[in-house]
């Protein structure tokens, strides 16, 4: 924030950073490679809907055009849309393991939906999810107005997290993506739809 | 790629709050002019006074800056919570943080049964955000509109509330000192003067005492309203934030029914934090003499450290229009 931000009391709406998502794919490669875990084909943009008609508008809109594709005979399950306990609205999109290509592709559409209606300020994260074979869970939050991904790995059922884990796939990433420096900003997403 | 913003800046809000800081500020020249020009015209040395209300009051402000957050929680008996203690309440502020990008503050809950939040701390390092008992178990918000006090609460650290009401406040402290300064040395200082040889700083004590009870007095009043211009605009980005005008009406409404309704604890121990507080803890008394004539609503208006919740709430629909949706009634969602 500016100094005239602070003295009038200011606060500008965030942008989002969208194109770091296009890293996925190749990360997801290499996240294989080095621990196992695999993409299981879902993957959710999670934003703040505000009220009002003009964002149910565009909220609609988005939803036709993820479900198009789904015409098709290969297509994949149709998009789910959640209200998480938070109040935030979670679009899930699920895929086949191997289509990350598609599934960045489809979260990318949402956010650019989104944006050009003006509505850029209100995505939260977007989460793409992994697990492997002893069925740990693991998922890559991204954080819209960081530019910044984290790892995100819940344990059992109660809210414990799998911090070891996650710091491993911090370093196996590290030179994929852009990491979360902060480690108080990896906030945890229990429960969260896709997960 | 120029991003579409769907919100203008509040112009009236910037606007009053830059005349309200510039008539401080001309407030502080004329009252250092004042000082320097009774006290050439004297010949006197009374500026070791000055230079140590000067001290006193800077310093005072700048340790009360500086330890905010310990003070305040120490003042409101609160203990910082974690995330494992309050997942709720840490899970609220993680996504507003992370749809704001601004650094987690510090939770912290304080005992008192008054349903009411503050947030303080000189920067975002060291700020803390404190929300009571009451406000969490007792007054039957629902998550949203907790959401919209949190946002506020939130926008007063992105706003720098804290470091701002202090260094308007200085003036004013400093002003308030010399009142005490002279108003003793006028006490104690009577006998050596009777000698009657120094006859000018006989009026110099009484005349530094009325420049600053005047200049105590106005920048009194400017402070109370950049105060109020302050949660005005802590409302407006809140609103913003979370994108849900209706939450904070409907948790404006709850809470100050709250406040009028639940018997308090002791509101002397509230005073102190009430700058920063969601809702202000304590009633002036003007405010109860409401009664009494035409001219009580208003005085209490000018007194206090928060707009009235009427003002509040229209802030809050014009929002609430811009987002494309008519204001409902909040008394009639209840």
């Amino acid at each position: 924030m500016g100094f005239l931000d602070t003295l009038f009391g200011r606060t500008k709406p965030v942008q989002p950073k969208l194109d770091d998502l296009f890293a996925l794919p190749s990360a997801a490669l290499q996240l294989e490679a080095a621990t196992g875990f695999k993409p299981t084909g879902s993957g959710s943009v999670s934003f703040r809907a505000p009220e009002g008609k003009p964002f149910a508008d565009i909220q609609k809109e988005v939803l036709e055009l993820l479900d198009m594709d789904n015409d098709k005979p290969d297509g994949g399950l149709p998009v789910e849309v959640t209200k998480d306990s938070y109040g935030y609205t979670w679009l899930v999109s699920n895929h086949m393991s191997d289509e990350m290509g598609t599934l960045v592709t489809d979260l990318h559409a949402v956010n650019t939906a989104l944006v050009d209606g003006g509505f850029g300020p209100q995505l939260l994260c977007t989460l793409v999810a992994f697990s492997d074979d002893n069925h740990r869970r693991l998922s890559l939050v991204y954080l819209y107005k960081r530019g910044t991904f984290y790892p995100f790995a819940p344990l059992g059922s109660g809210n414990n997290r799998d911090n070891a884990l996650e710091l491993q796939v911090k370093g196996v990433l590290g030179d994929e993506l852009r990491i979360e420096p902060d480690l108080t900003r990896w906030f945890p997403v229990w429960g969260a739809p896709g997960l | 790629m120029a991003a579409r913003t769907r919100y203008a800046p509040d112009r009236g809000l910037t606007v009053r709050m830059t005349a309200t800081m510039f008539l401080l500020g001309l407030v502080f020249v004329a009252f250092v002019a004042l000082i320097i020009g009774i006290m050439t015209a004297a010949h006197a040395s009374g500026a070791a006074i000055i230079l140590v209300a000067v001290i006193f009051g800077g310093g005072s402000a700048f340790i009360s800056l500086f330890y905010s957050d310990k003070i305040a929680l120490a003042a409101a008996g609160a203990r910082v919570v974690s995330p494992e203690q309050e997942p709720r309440l840490h899970g609220i502020v993680d996504r507003l943080c992370a749809l704001a990008d601004m650094d987690k503050p510090r939770i912290a809950i304080s005992p008192a049964r008054m349903p009411n939040a503050f947030a303080t701390g000189r920067n975002s390092e060291h700020s803390v955000l404190c929300v009571t008992e009451g406000l969490l178990y007792h007054s039957q918000l629902t998550d949203e509109e907790l959401e919209g006090i949190l946002a506020h609460e939130l926008s007063h650290v992105a706003h720098k509330d804290v470091q701002v009401m202090t260094y308007a406040s200085l003036l004013a402290i400093v002003a308030g000192l010399l009142v005490r300064f002279a108003f003793y040395s006028e006490l104690f200082g009577g006998a050596r003067r009777s000698g009657g040889n120094n006859s000018q700083a006989a009026l110099l004590i009484p005349l530094i005492m009325l420049a600053s009870i005047v200049v105590y007095a106005i920048s009194f009043l400017l402070i109370r309203l950049l105060s109020r211009y302050r949660e005005l605009a802590a409302d407006r980005s809140g609103a913003l934030l979370t994108q849900n005008p209706s939450a904070l009406i409907n948790a404006l409404y709850k809470v100050s029914e709250g406040m009028n309704g639940i018997p308090t604890q002791d509101l002397r121990a509230a005073e102190p934090l009430n700058a920063f507080y969601f809702a202000p803890a304590m009633k002036m008394s003007l405010t109860r003499g409401r009664s009494g004539g035409g001219g009580g609503k208003s005085l209490s208006a000018i007194f206090s450290t928060h707009p009235s919740l009427e003002k509040r709430v229209e802030q809050l629909n014009k929002i609430q229009l811009e987002l494309g949706q008519p204001g409902p009634d909040p008394r009639g969602l209840k």
